[in-house]
């Protein structure tokens, strides 16, 4: 009785002693615990063509600064969830990073619709969020800070292009939601401010993952038959892209007839499509992988590298991510610490090298300076940029075209600090 | 004595150009589009024969800057280099490495360009096929300094059909002019409508609201008479967009309509078996690329029994791994094999990456012909007949062969059918590996219109459902006559309601048509629904 009584304490005692030696360990090594990063980017479904990229990049530019030291001398730790291409589910993986896992900072969404389920998350939590996919506009949260294109940086830009090109006609071609809606109904605002009449538009929408385009490349192909210069603008989205194009080119509508201008087809969406049929049409970015600039070679052989591939292509996405992550380094270091509050605030006017050759800016609506690049499809997938913004353009978030938020600025500095300030009431949150 | 002194020019002239084009085809080599152009366009004006192998490497992508020298060469990817040959003479230069060339670009001005000064160049080729392209090439480009050219082929054209497209080419250019008198205009509009189709249309179109009012009434006359016969050529088209959307469909419901239609089963990991098989496609198209590109014409028809193979195989599996403990329990049958389409896809996102593959079309799955005003693009049209081929096949073998005999006889009395002797199990697996099977050869098909992802099952799945409920289940006339109605009352609503809108009521008139005849198109009649 009393032997069997002193091996349970003995054996207890051994696991409590070895239990405090482990957490010991532990404090040990927490004497600077690293900072967590979270990356809530799709893995699985639909979305994960596109965003598993996007993750790799991001434990790429992880691996590269604790190479460098890491962040404040500590060391950043990348945390992957799945939303997996859900949107409910977004919010819910949001809600695990910020108050589970206490991450610093995430990088993720890519569809406006996951960015709207996460929006109250990260306000509620005081989260940070990084979204590096060009969108519609009409946004702006403090807790957000927008890397990819507002509709002024890629949409209308392309279309200045096509008209100094001698376009006079207008096919603007989405995919039903959002986005395309949105970007539509800015572009027509603004082709009719140019003197584009009615009936030289013409708007056509898809539903998801459109696959048949005989008809409607016919259409096209009858509005382009009236004598004027035609151009499409698409804004078809994902897996629609693929058949569309293949659809193109079996009618025999060559780019140097009817140009296809596109804002959702980069080198990644290419490299799924025989692109011979293709050569010409175009694409609006902020960067192609084809820009000549030390900075970019640099960063293709890392990535090539990291996910030893030597054919991986890069996109603009994945730039954006790089100027984003990049910049919340410089402003973690310029607050001195990763709380939110302070981070938010030093993130403003924060620059930081972009891969075009120029400097990318945080402005006070959390979006950012970037140049415009217009690129034709080459036979090798790439683009050639044919065109450039002469300098960097300033992120609109509320577009000047649209009645509704022509009045609207975004201002987060003290003491406006106001995602919605109606410049017309002089009030914050009036539309 | 004018042909002598035609080949005595052809003889001396290459002399005097080859000097003078040599540097003139350097000047491509700058690096800004705009003086490029320029080049371009000192280069037409010589009218030298010998720049078209140059104009048409620049158009392909095959015409290179050698960095050593600046010095514009033809080349060609041979292994890791490039091999360069001169433009002008064709004598091989050697292999570079890929780093001392670049690439001359071209954009969509230099590409139009091109066209036009390819098009004046070879207008008098001796080939007469090489006449028509140039003069339709003319056509489209309308560009004028094309004329004189133009006016001099046809003064010595021969074959009539050059002579017509000539004469059309001509014409298009003239009508550009506006200051050309009153009857050379009236000419020109008779020459383009004669030629009619939107091409004519768009030429023709501005012309209606001409000062003139002879040639705004003439052209708005024109137009009116192509706009009838293109109405009738458009709604041919619609149907035959129709047909190829039902077979489009047909193909991906046909496997489904043996699984479930036959069998029974409910099979939400169907549309995985056509993605199977489009990565079959994909593999097989790989590993021609590295091997034996010669075959890649072939590639397809290769890819087809391993398709049907990999496809069924994996059927096989699932019916003996899951399916055969749940028959009787459709609603645990649809939640395991939605489970399973899900283990499917990110197995295969695991394998190949969640990027789109690229599958290649060959060369006769490219590319489109004319029928009257109505065009055809092959790829569709094969598409259409292999969706038959599949559909007789299929009946061949349930009506024709023992396999097919026992297939009926169990699905229609189990119980007596095993009483008669007939193997159950192993005909159930057959049956749900064949229907498999033949959605991994739609998947070959599906291959050539379609993305290559992880994705590419869930777009058809609905689809599949729908016809066969629709056509009747059990029934597959049913099922051939639902896709090919399905998919031309589809392209027949796009064109009024949207493709969105258009869907929606497809949709909606299936649940009505359902309310009507529970049983579909064409209902089983007998036992057989009993069981």
């Amino acid at each position: 009785m009393s032997r069997r009584h002193f091996l349970r304490s003995a054996v207890l005692s051994v696991t409590a002693a070895a239990l405090m030696l482990g957490t010991a360990g532990v404090a040990l090594a927490a004497d600077k615990p690293p900072i967590k990063v979270g990356i809530l980017h799709s893995l699985s479904g639909t979305m994960a063509i596109s965003e598993t990229t996007l993750k790799d990049v991001m434990l790429m530019l992880i691996e590269e600064q604790n190479k460098k030291g890491g962040v404040l001398g500590r060391k950043l730790e990348p945390v992957v969830v799945d939303p997996a291409s859900n949107w409910p589910l977004f919010a819910e993986k949001a809600r695990e990073l910020l108050a589970v896992q206490k991450v610093s900072a995430t990088f993720g969404c890519w569809t406006s619709v996951s960015r709207k389920s996460v929006l109250p998350v990260f306000e509620e939590l005081n989260g940070i969020l990084f979204y590096p996919v060009q969108y519609e506009g009409e946004e702006s949260s403090r807790n957000v800070f927008y890397t990819g294109a507002a509709p002024n940086q890629q949409a209308v830009p392309a279309v200045d292009y096509l008209i100094a090109e001698g376009v006079e006609r207008w096919v603007l071609a989405g995919t039903d939601y959002v986005y395309p809606r949105t970007t539509n109904k800015i572009l027509e605002a603004y082709l009719k401010a140019k003197g584009v009449k009615a009936e030289d538009i013409m708007i056509n929408y898809t539903p998801f993952g459109h696959a048949d385009w005989q008809s409607i490349v016919k259409d096209i192909k009858k509005f382009g038959s009236a004598g004027k210069k035609t151009a499409v603008v698409s804004t078809i989205n994902g897996d629609a892209n693929v058949p569309f194009y293949k659809e193109l080119a079996n009618q025999g509508i060559k780019a140097t007839d009817i140009p296809v201008i596109a804002f959702s087809v980069g080198e990644e969406e290419l490299a799924g499509i025989d692109t011979k049929p293709l050569q010409g049409h175009l694409a609006a970015w902020n960067y192609f992988q084809s820009v000549k600039t030390p900075i970019n070679a640099d960063f293709i052989k890392k990535w090539q590298t990291f996910t030893k591939n030597p054919k991986r292509v890069t996109n603009d996405p994945m730039e954006a991510h790089f100027i984003g992550f990049n910049m919340w380094v410089q402003a973690v270091e310029k607050a001195g610490t990763t709380d939110p509050d302070k981070v938010i605030d030093a993130m403003i006017g924060v620059a930081v090298p972009n891969l075009s050759g120029g400097y990318s800016a945080m402005l006070p609506n959390h979006h950012i300076t970037k140049p415009v690049l217009i690129g034709e499809v080459q036979a090798d997938g790439q683009f050639e940029t044919v065109w450039k913004t002469p300098g960097l353009v300033v992120g609109d978030e509320w577009s000047d075209y649209l009645p509704d938020s022509k009045d609207l600025i975004a201002d987060w500095r003290k003491p406006l600090s106001c995602g919605n300030f109606n410049t017309a009431t002089g009030k914050c949150g009036a539309k | 004595m004018r042909m002598l002194l035609l080949l005595l020019s052809l003889l001396v002239t290459p002399l005097v150009w080859a000097q003078a084009t040599g540097p003139l085809i350097d000047a491509l080599g700058t690096d800004d589009f705009a003086a490029r152009e320029q080049a371009l366009a000192a280069l037409t004006e010589t009218g030298d024969p010998a720049i078209v192998p140059a104009l048409k490497a620049l158009e392909g992508g095959a015409l290179y800057r050698r960095l050593a020298d600046d010095k514009v060469l033809i080349g060609r990817e041979d292994g890791d280099g490039i091999a360069l040959t001169d433009p002008l003479t064709g004598t091989a230069l050697g292999t570079e490495p890929a780093g001392n060339v670049a690439l001359i670009r071209v954009n969509n001005r230099l590409r139009r360009a091109i066209g036009a000064s390819l098009g004046a160049l070879t207008l008098r080729s001796p080939d007469a096929a090489v006449r028509r392209t140039a003069a339709e090439a003319v056509f489209v480009s309308r560009d004028a300094t094309a004329l004189p050219p133009v006016d001099t082929a046809l003064a010595t054209e021969t074959d009539a059909k050059v002579k017509r497209s000539l004469e059309q080419a001509r014409a298009a250019i003239l009508l550009a002019d506006d200051t050309l008198p009153t009857d050379t205009k009236l000419a020109s509009i008779a020459t383009i409508a004669d030629r009619g189709g939107q091409a004519a249309l768009a030429l023709l179109n501005p012309l209606t609201g001409s000062t003139e009012p002879a040639v705004a009434k003439a052209a708005t006359e024109a137009v009116r008479l192509i706009e009838n016969k293109l109405a009738w050529a458009a709604a041919a088209q619609n149907i035959i967009y129709g047909l190829s959307l039902g077979s489009v469909l047909l193909l991906a419901a046909i496997g489904l309509a043996v699984t479930f239609g036959v069998m029974g089963v409910i099979n939400m990991a169907h549309g995985e078996m056509v993605m199977l098989g489009a990565y079959t496609t994909y593999v097989v198209q790989e590993v021609i690329r590295t091997h034996a590109p010669g075959l890649f014409d072939w590639s397809l028809l290769i890819a087809l029994p391993l398709a049907f193979i990999v496809a069924g195989g994996v059927g096989i599996l699932i019916e003996r791994g899951i399916i055969r403990f749940l028959y009787g329990r459709p609603l645990e049958t649809l939640l395991a094999t939605w489970g399973l389409s899900l283990v499917l896809q990110q197995a295969v996102r695991s394998i190949f990456g969640p990027t789109n593959m690229e599958v290649g079309n060959p060369a006769w799955m490219a590319g489109a012909f004319q029928v009257g005003d109505v065009t055809i693009t092959y790829g569709r049209m094969w598409i259409f007949l292999f969706g038959l081929i599949v559909f007789a096949a299929l009946m061949l073998l349930l009506r024709r062969t023992p396999l097919g005999l026992q297939m009926r006889a169990v699905t229609q009395n189990r119980s007596m059918a095993r009483a008669m002797g007939i193997r159950t199990a192993r005909v159930d697996a057959l049956t749900f590996g064949l229907g498999s099977g033949i959605a991994g050869l739609a998947g070959v098909a599906l291959s050539q219109i379609d993305n290559v992802s992880p994705n590419l099952g869930q777009g058809y799945i609905i689809d599949s459902f729908m016809i066969v409920i629709f056509g009747g289940v059990g029934n597959l006339w049913g099922t051939l006559v639902g896709a090919l109605s399905l998919g031309i009352v589809n392209k027949l609503l796009e064109p009024l309601a949207g493709a969105v809108l258009g869907k929606i009521l497809v949709l909606v008139g299936i649940i009505l048509f359902i309310q009507a005849r529970p049983r579909g198109l064409f209902a089983l009649k007998g036992r057989a629904i009993d069981h």
